[in-house]
């Protein structure tokens, strides 16, 4: 049980490339932290830095009020999950688990009950006396996360640690991990590029951006009042329409019609759930006149794809099955409330 | 395995044929000779000769320098495999550490492997003779008493020093691929799990090494066993008194030297199928059963 602090940390390599420019963060103890951001973000060398497996150039990390710094990997109370589970091959599921205490000097019986403890939360007892080639690749999740959970470590890190499974097998780990982590209540922070991950498993998320933490929040407060144009297109599928001012307007668009419009809006973005094909001529805060390029059928909803007079592209989410041919010009709406708006640097204004 | 079709019917024929004719003339050949000698005794002036049956291999398995030369070749295959594998892992983990000029390390410690056998003798025999050599001078005057030409244990030592010192080398590149084999986060994770140094070594990187280790063995076992004749011969004849007579060495002694070739031919024709055996063992074991799925 901690509480980890993260002042400042930096990592530079060679001298000259920063990876991690200057990071800070508390995450409060029993929190699950998702960390989230495209491949190349840093995201997995700050985790590695909080792990003790990638140096600290500056800065400080702290678990539990303890500054761990310059500490080992194993002195800092803390456990893994890696993305290919880097299970021992030559040991057997319950050596794999047993490994770390032995390495502290646990008691034996202190051992076995742990280990006990830990696969019957993961339902892997059946497969103790196995070696892990012999399980499928969603037994292997399990023994990993049961080498993490059987430590009781002061947090869990995850690196990816859903990647390497099939999509049905995702969502159910997923669910489990959260279930697991909720009843142990263990710090934990997680790294993924999975955004659908990242939003049902965070407490809090951070997105990161090219070494820079862009924003952190809960999923809800990012998905919707998100910080910059980058975060705003990253949480969401299909992603955040972003649209040049100058496009919209110079379409003959009205725009923001109750409380004018800001002042040094550069962009402005619109999510297509929020977009509704206005059938009559009836006002709206966001309104014009678009083509359908394409429609697309993902089952319980089509995604529209059209564009602006001037070409821009605009996504919109439309319940069930649409009768939209393609080349058809339809009126779209939006609430005032649901319209994001954004400077010429991608900052969100107020 | 690909399958590959030739257009030319004749073709790959001459294309095999380089190796196919060496293997006949340098294999086939002398291995069908010496399995006929070793059935036939020959008279003192190798006028004529008899046709014996097993007589000769009765022979060499009661004569008690024949086991002496067996229980020599033991020793000095597991000594030398023993040096030279536990030399050439402690390298490769020390070179596994090594963050610059590692290419440069590993390159250099590869030098030994392209000295040939005899040469290696050589190279050895001059450094410890007892008469010129620098290492002597120094073991000397440091009160030891070092004169293999007279103490058997002590030329024994040195040709063991020397075979393990050319398959070092050999090792060494194995091992070096075989600790670059294992992913990186296996030992991040014995990390995180509380184990270093010699602990890790011991739990996790020299399992992992298993495969390799277990390969070499083999290699380094038959190296020892048939590779080292030059060494031997150049250092020590098999002396002092067959102190570092080998089973490969005395089949050489007693053939051309001695002129015995029914007992040299048996003798052959013995070690012959020491080494179809340990091949077998080899393709049966190291394919199979020590490897990580």
């Amino acid at each position: 049980m901690a509480e980890i602090e993260l002042k400042d940390v930096r990592k530079v390599y060679g001298g000259n490339i920063e990876a991690i420019k200057g990071v800070s963060l508390t995450i409060a103890d029993g929190e699950m932290i998702v960390l989230v951001g495209p491949s190349g973000c840093g995201k997995s060398t700050l985790l590695r830095m909080i792990a003790g497996l990638e140096g600290i150039s500056s800065g400080d990390i702290a678990i539990g009020g303890r500054v761990i710094n310059t500490l080992e990997p194993a002195e800092r109370d803390i456990a893994m999950v890696f993305q290919n589970y880097a299970l021992y091959p030559h040991m057997t599921v319950r050596q794999n688990l047993s490994y770390g205490l032995k390495n502290r000097n646990t008691p034996k019986d202190e051992i076995d009950r742990r280990v006990l403890e830990a696969a019957t939360a993961l339902e892997i007892e059946p497969f103790l006396d196995r070696k892990p080639r012999q399980l499928s690749g969603g037994q292997r999740q399990r023994v990993a996360m049961g080498r993490a959970i059987v430590r009781k470590p002061a947090a869990f890190l995850f690196d990816e640690p859903l990647s390497n499974l099939d999509a049905k097998l995702r969502v159910q780990m997923r669910v489990e991990i959260r279930r697991l982590q909720r009843s142990l209540a263990t710090t934990s922070v997680y790294v993924t590029h999975d955004q659908m991950e990242a939003m049902t498993l965070a407490d809090r998320l951070v997105v990161l951006n090219g070494g820079r933490i862009e924003q952190v929040g809960t999923p809800i407060e990012l998905y919707e009042r998100p910080a910059s144009t980058f975060v705003a297109t990253f949480i969401g599928s299909p992603s955040m329409n972003l649209l040049k001012r100058k496009a919209v307007e110079g379409s003959g668009w009205v725009l923001a019609t109750s409380s004018g419009v800001a002042a040094g809006v550069d962009t402005v973005g619109i999510r297509p759930e929020d977009i509704v094909i206005a059938e009559d001529n009836s006002p709206a805060d966001f309104s014009g006149q678009v083509q359908v390029d394409a429609v697309e059928l993902v089952g319980a909803e089509s995604y529209v794809h059209a564009s602006l007079a001037d070409g821009s592209p605009i996504v919109l989410r439309v319940p069930g099955r649409t009768r939209l041919g393609i080349g058809e010009t339809i009126r779209i709406a939006a609430a005032q409330a649901n319209i994001h708006m954004f400077d010429e640097t991608g900052k969100r204004l107020p | 395995m690909q399958n590959v079709v030739f257009p030319n019917k004749i073709l790959p024929y001459f294309l095999v044929a380089p190796q196919i004719v060496l293997t006949v003339i340098f294999f086939f050949w002398p291995a069908s000779q010496a399995l006929y000698q070793s059935a036939m005794r020959e008279d003192p002036f190798g006028l004529r000769s008899a046709f014996v049956g097993l007589s000769n291999f009765q022979a060499i398995f009661t004569d008690p320098n024949y086991l002496h030369a067996l229980q020599v070749t033991l020793v000095f295959s597991v000594a030398t495999a023993a040096v030279a594998m536990g030399t050439a892992l402690f390298l490769a983990t020390a070179a596994d550490l090594v963050v610059r000029g590692r290419g440069f390390y590993r390159t250099f410690l590869i030098i030994p492997y392209a000295v040939a056998p005899a040469v290696a003798g050589m190279l050895w025999l001059f450094m410890f003779n007892p008469a010129m050599g620098t290492f002597a001078y120094l073991l000397r005057r440091n009160g030891i008493l070092w004169d293999p030409l007279l103490d058997g244990n002590q030329a024994m030592t040195l040709v063991v020093a020397a075979a393990a010192w050319k398959q070092i080398s050999y090792n060494f590149l194995f091992f070096v691929a075989g600790l670059q084999a294992i992913p990186k986060s296996l030992l991040e994770a014995a990390a995180i799990d509380g184990a270093r140094g010699a602990r890790r070594f011991w739990t996790i990187v020299f399992p992992l090494l298993a495969p390799t280790t277990f390969f070499l063995l083999v290699v380094n076992t038959v190296y020892a066993f048939f590779d080292t004749f030059g060494i031997i011969h150049a250092v020590t004849g098999g002396g002092p008194a067959k102190a570092t007579e080998t089973l490969v060495y005395k089949v050489y002694n007693d053939g051309f030297v001695n002129l015995n070739l029914g007992s040299s031919a048996a003798q052959s024709v013995v070690l012959m199928i020491i080494v179809i055996a340990l091949t077998a063992f080899q393709f049966r074991f190291v394919e199979k059963k020590v490897h990580y799925g």
